[in-house]
């Protein structure tokens, strides 16, 4: 067993884990923080995407041990601090984004990954960015209007800003 | 002007909330005080006898509880089948053993053989490791048309591998072999509908767990009926009476079927729970689900279309070959016959129609019911033979249907296969996805993309589905053994605020949302002064659950009769209020008036007085306020649509790329638009991995060559255009109280014909005249290329 120490959601975790332990185990049976879901075994279907230092990553690909140190973000750190949802939680629900919700925690935390790089995605770069995000009720379609309204909002309030 | 709150309107999805904040609670995610946990030990070939299961050195393991096998279990019930067809000679359908965990044989590449129970998870699959099994490995039976010629038998008491061989409509097959003896033209369609997996992004789950100071057992698991499973299990498996038994469904990812059935690791947690007193979890991973969960589709047909010279349709004569998989699961007889014989009349008015199914036992997993269920593959082969008439008569695709349509004024109509549609006007949606599709402008777009070198296609499907099986008298005389009713309790708290238990289970139809609207609407209030529980049988008095797209054409009739009945009493208690008859009370926005006076009395105020019966009358009334109803339909549903395809084919490589896809359906009335496309959008996805990539592939040996996400081809985003679909032609229901018909299924049922209508008419110059599903680039290439 290894001792493991992160900052999960801003607040610092530590817990004893074995080295086959996977990320996505100790957030959810470690931590409890059952929102990150696992859809697959071939790190296919991107519902266990959290963000590491940022970066998102199928937390079923990464070892716990390997995520030492690290700055790590769930969906269940994803809301505004009032607790009220946060601009792609809000564009997904406004725009019917989601219906059985299992995938949803991995597309919202893939989709703020690909928003931070690319503030005005197109279409076609927004379906080809999901290539590692499978969703079996949506068809996409309303995924895809999720993250552009979600886009166009963020341009917005930055551009309010300025 | 768009509703903004009740029938109608887009109210967004208040379970979006849970979803979108990691708060929704999945099987997964709970977790029970002393919980083990099972892995279990699965068969890694496809057919064989089990000489031997050596459990010692992996009961030593370390963290081991127990290791159970079919020994173990003697005296359980097997997993029972829920509809038995009636073979053409009049004996019942075969219906071998399914036993929990296989017992002298193995039949199929995920039949479960043992299963560890340990403190962990890790603990349980080491232990696993070190079984020793002894198995003498059998020749698979694979391929349906062998399998019943003799040689290899799945089950030893099914010889001939044939689980039934049925006939629909018998009295009809003299007429329709007469008539394709003597018509003008007869086009003739072999085809495939590929198997499919349905994979809801949730695997399968299950929690059993005994209560040993009260003999109580629950069942946690991934289900879209709790009471079914509760039935099921509880009666004919292990023999736990339904009031010493607790089924929770929590938030369940996604089913499209495939979790409707019961299912064998249900029954083991629930009862090796009372063996060791401890709860057990089993979650499959997608590796396992692939080889346990019912898989979909998979029939061989034969269809022959007879015409005269103007193109009217006089016969139809079909036979299929239906692959059961190596047990039946809880509706597989029926998927084949009753939800695919009878929809065989299509949205046309061919005058005589026969089929013949004969379904098969073969070493594969279990086939069952997957989103459509029988409706999509009837829809496929008249869809696709529809259009091959079509090229061969000279006649265009849309003018051949419009001249075979059933028309508005014929309604009721009752097709020869032994249904009455209620109402319906193709014409009209085939209008409307005419115009969205600008069908006049495709010939420009094809000579386009001919310049670029690629072959373009447009490819015209409609579409019939009948939901919300029903009557409970009809299904039972084609073999239900079940009713297909549902039930829902409204109660009105003391302070007006609603609670209503539906029978119906939501896995992301948004029932939270849609089922409020409906209620809210009738009593005038916020939509969330309603709340809508669902999924837990301690909780909900009976439920039959969601399949079929049957949830708000039954369950949410099942509401309304409750709430017709709590605004009855109420209107009692205001006319007692306000010195008045109850039949001069009228309600309406929340308030409860005599009819010429100023009298009124509050929603709210009446409800208080139902529970502070101060000034109450008792001698007419108890105080209260809670109504439960059971609705059972007159009729099935039929929605019905257009959808036109547009491809665009790259010759040299065969990738088929959607340009646009249009959807004009008839739900009758919708209660939420945004639901509504949203559920179309969905089963569009489905249709068209299904008509482009989707393909569980086994080989001789019974081994599934597509046995995980990364060789079985999930539809992707990259993979669809942005959806047209419209919902404008409505004809409302006339035996429900909704005027509602069911959306959750059409996508996937219309889609496919359109698809590969699509490719085979950019193809046809080449000389091709059909591709069986999947459309991959390789079979696209292939046929273009001998």
């Amino acid at each position: 067993m290894t001792t493991v120490s992160m900052s999960v959601n801003g607040k610092t975790v530590s817990g004893e884990v074995e080295g086959r332990t996977l990320l996505v185990q100790f957030l959810r049976e470690d931590l409890g923080l059952t929102g990150t879901h696992v859809g697959c075994d071939t790190s296919q279907c991107g519902a266990c995407v959290v963000h590491v230092n940022g970066e998102s990553v199928k937390a079923c690909t990464m070892f716990a041990a390997a995520a030492d140190g690290s700055e790590v973000t769930t969906i269940e750190g994803m809301a505004n601090d009032d607790g009220s949802l946060g601009i792609l939680q809000q564009a997904f629900q406004d725009n019917h984004g989601l219906q059985c919700g299992f995938c949803t925690p991995g597309m919202i935390m893939s989709a703020a990954d690909l928003l931070k790089s690319n503030p005005t995605p197109s279409e076609t770069e927004i379906r080809g960015w999901l290539e590692g995000n499978l969703c079996r009720c949506t068809g996409y379609h309303n995924i895809v209007k999720s993250i552009q309204a979600a886009a166009a909002t963020m341009q917005g309030q930055s551009q309010a800003a300025e | 002007m768009p509703k903004d709150t009740g029938i109608g309107a887009s109210s967004k999805r208040r379970e979006d909330i849970r979803f979108l904040t990691g708060k929704g609670q999945y099987t997964d995610d709970i977790n029970r005080p002393g919980q083990t946990y099972a892995y279990i030990l699965r068969s890694d070939i496809a057919h064989g006898v089990i000489n031997g299961i050596d459990t010692g050195a992996a009961s030593a393991m370390p963290g081991v509880i127990r290791v159970f096998t079919s020994a173990d279990m003697e005296g359980l019930g097997g997993v029972p089948c829920g509809w038995q067809v009636t073979d053409k000679n009049g004996d019942p359908m075969k219906e071998p053993m399914h036993p929990i965990l296989a017992a002298g044989k193995v039949r199929h590449v995920g039949d479960p053989i043992a299963v560890v129970v340990g403190e962990t998870l890790d603990q349980a699959r080491d232990a696993a490791e070190k079984i020793e099994l002894d198995i003498t490995e059998l020749p698979a039976v694979m391929d349906m048309a062998s399998a019943i010629q003799g040689g290899a038998a799945v089950h030893d008491d099914v010889p001939d591998n044939l689980c039934f061989d049925w006939e629909f409509v018998a009295e009809n097959k003299d007429a329709v072999d007469a008539a394709i003896a003597g018509a003008h033209h007869v086009t003739t369609l072999e085809l495939t509908n590929n198997r499919l997996v349905a994979n809801p992004m949730e695997p399968r789950a299950a929690i059993g767990e005994f209560e040993p100071g009260t003999g109580d057992y629950t069942l946690y698991t991934t289900s879209q009926n709790p009471h079914v499973i509760r039935l099921l299990m509880g009666a004919f498996v292990l023999s736990i009476p339904e009031h010493k038994l607790r089924v929770v469904a929590p938030d369940v990812g996604g089913g499209f079927g495939s979790k409707i059935y019961h299912y064998a690791e249900e029954a083991f947690v629930t009862w090796a729970a009372a063996q060791i007193k401890r709860p057990i979890k089993w979650v499959a991973d997608r590796s396992e689900d692939f080889i346990s969960a019912a898989q979909g589709r998979d029939h061989v047909t034969k269809v022959e279309l007879a015409m005269d010279a103007y193109g009217n349709f006089l016969a139809l004569r079909c036979s299929t070959l239906a692959n059961m998989g190596a047990y039946l699961s809880t509706f597989a007889p029926c998927v084949p016959t009753w939800l695919h014989g009878t929809l065989l009349a299509g949205n046309y008015k061919t005058p005589v129609i026969f089929t013949n199914v004969k379904a098969v036992f073969t070493n594969t997993v279990p086939v069952d019911a997957y989103r459509g269920a029988g409706r999509p593959e009837a829809t496929y082969q008249l869809e696709r033979t529809i259009d091959k008439a079509a090229r061969e008569m000279g006649i265009d695709p849309i003018e051949l249907r419009r001249r075979n349509f059933i028309q508005p004024d014929q309604y009721p109509y009752a097709t020869p296969v032994a249904v009455e549609y209620d109402t319906g006007n193709y014409d009209a949606t085939m209008s409307k996805a005419a115009e969205m599709a600008d069908v006049a402008g495709f010939q420009g777009r094809k000579a386009a993309s001919a310049a670029n070198g690629k072959l373009r296609g447009l490819g015209i499907a409609s579409y019939i589905e009948a939901c919300g099986i029903a009557p409970s008298s009809l299904v039972g005389a084609l073999g239900a053994r079940a009713g297909l009713f549902e039930c829902a309790t409204v109660r009105v708290n003391p302070t007006g605020n609603i609670s209503v238990f539906t029978g119906s289970h939501s896995h992301g139809q948004g029932h939270e949302t849609t089922f409020a609207q409906v209620v809210a609407d009738m009593v005038g209030c916020p939509e969330e002064n309603v709340d809508i529980v669902h999924g837990d049988t301690s909780k909900i008095a009976f439920g039959m659950g969601t399949y079929g797209s049957r949830s708000l054409a039954v369950g949410g009739a099942a509401i309304v009769k409750s709430m017709e009945k709590i605004i009855a009493k109420a209107s009692k208690i205001a006319a007692h209020l306000m010195e008045a008859s109850a039949d001069d009370v009228v309600f309406k926005d929340g308030q409860f008036s005599v009819q010429g006076t100023d009298k009124s009395v509050a929603w709210g105020d009446v409800c208080l007085t139902a529970y502070v019966p101060h000034n109450f009358p008792h001698d007419q009334l108890e105080p209260g306020l809670e109504e439960t109803s059971f609705y059972d339909p007159a009729n099935f549903t039929y929605p019905a649509g257009a959808y036109i395809c547009e491809v665009e084919v790259d010759p040299d490589t065969g990738v088929v790329d959607v340009q646009s896809f249009v959807a004009a359906d008839d739900f009758g009335n919708v209660v939420n638009p945004m639901i509504v496309e949203g559920q179309v959008h969905g089963g569009l996805a489905q249709g068209l991995g299904q008509a482009m990539m989707e393909h569980a592939v086994y080989d001789e040996n019974g081994q599934i060559a597509s046995g995980s996400f990364m060789d079985y081809a999930m539809p992707r985003a990259a993979d669809f255009p942005m959806f047209e679909v419209d919902h404008s032609c409505n004809t409302p229901c006339t035996h429900n109280p909704l005027g509602v018909k069911g959306c959750g299924e059409a996508g996937a049922i219309g889609s496919p014909p359109a698809l590969v209508n699509a490719v085979v008419d950019a193809l046809a110059e080449r000389g091709v005249t059909h591709i069986d599903m999947p459309l991959t680039p390789a079979r696209v290439w292939s046929a273009l290329n001998g």
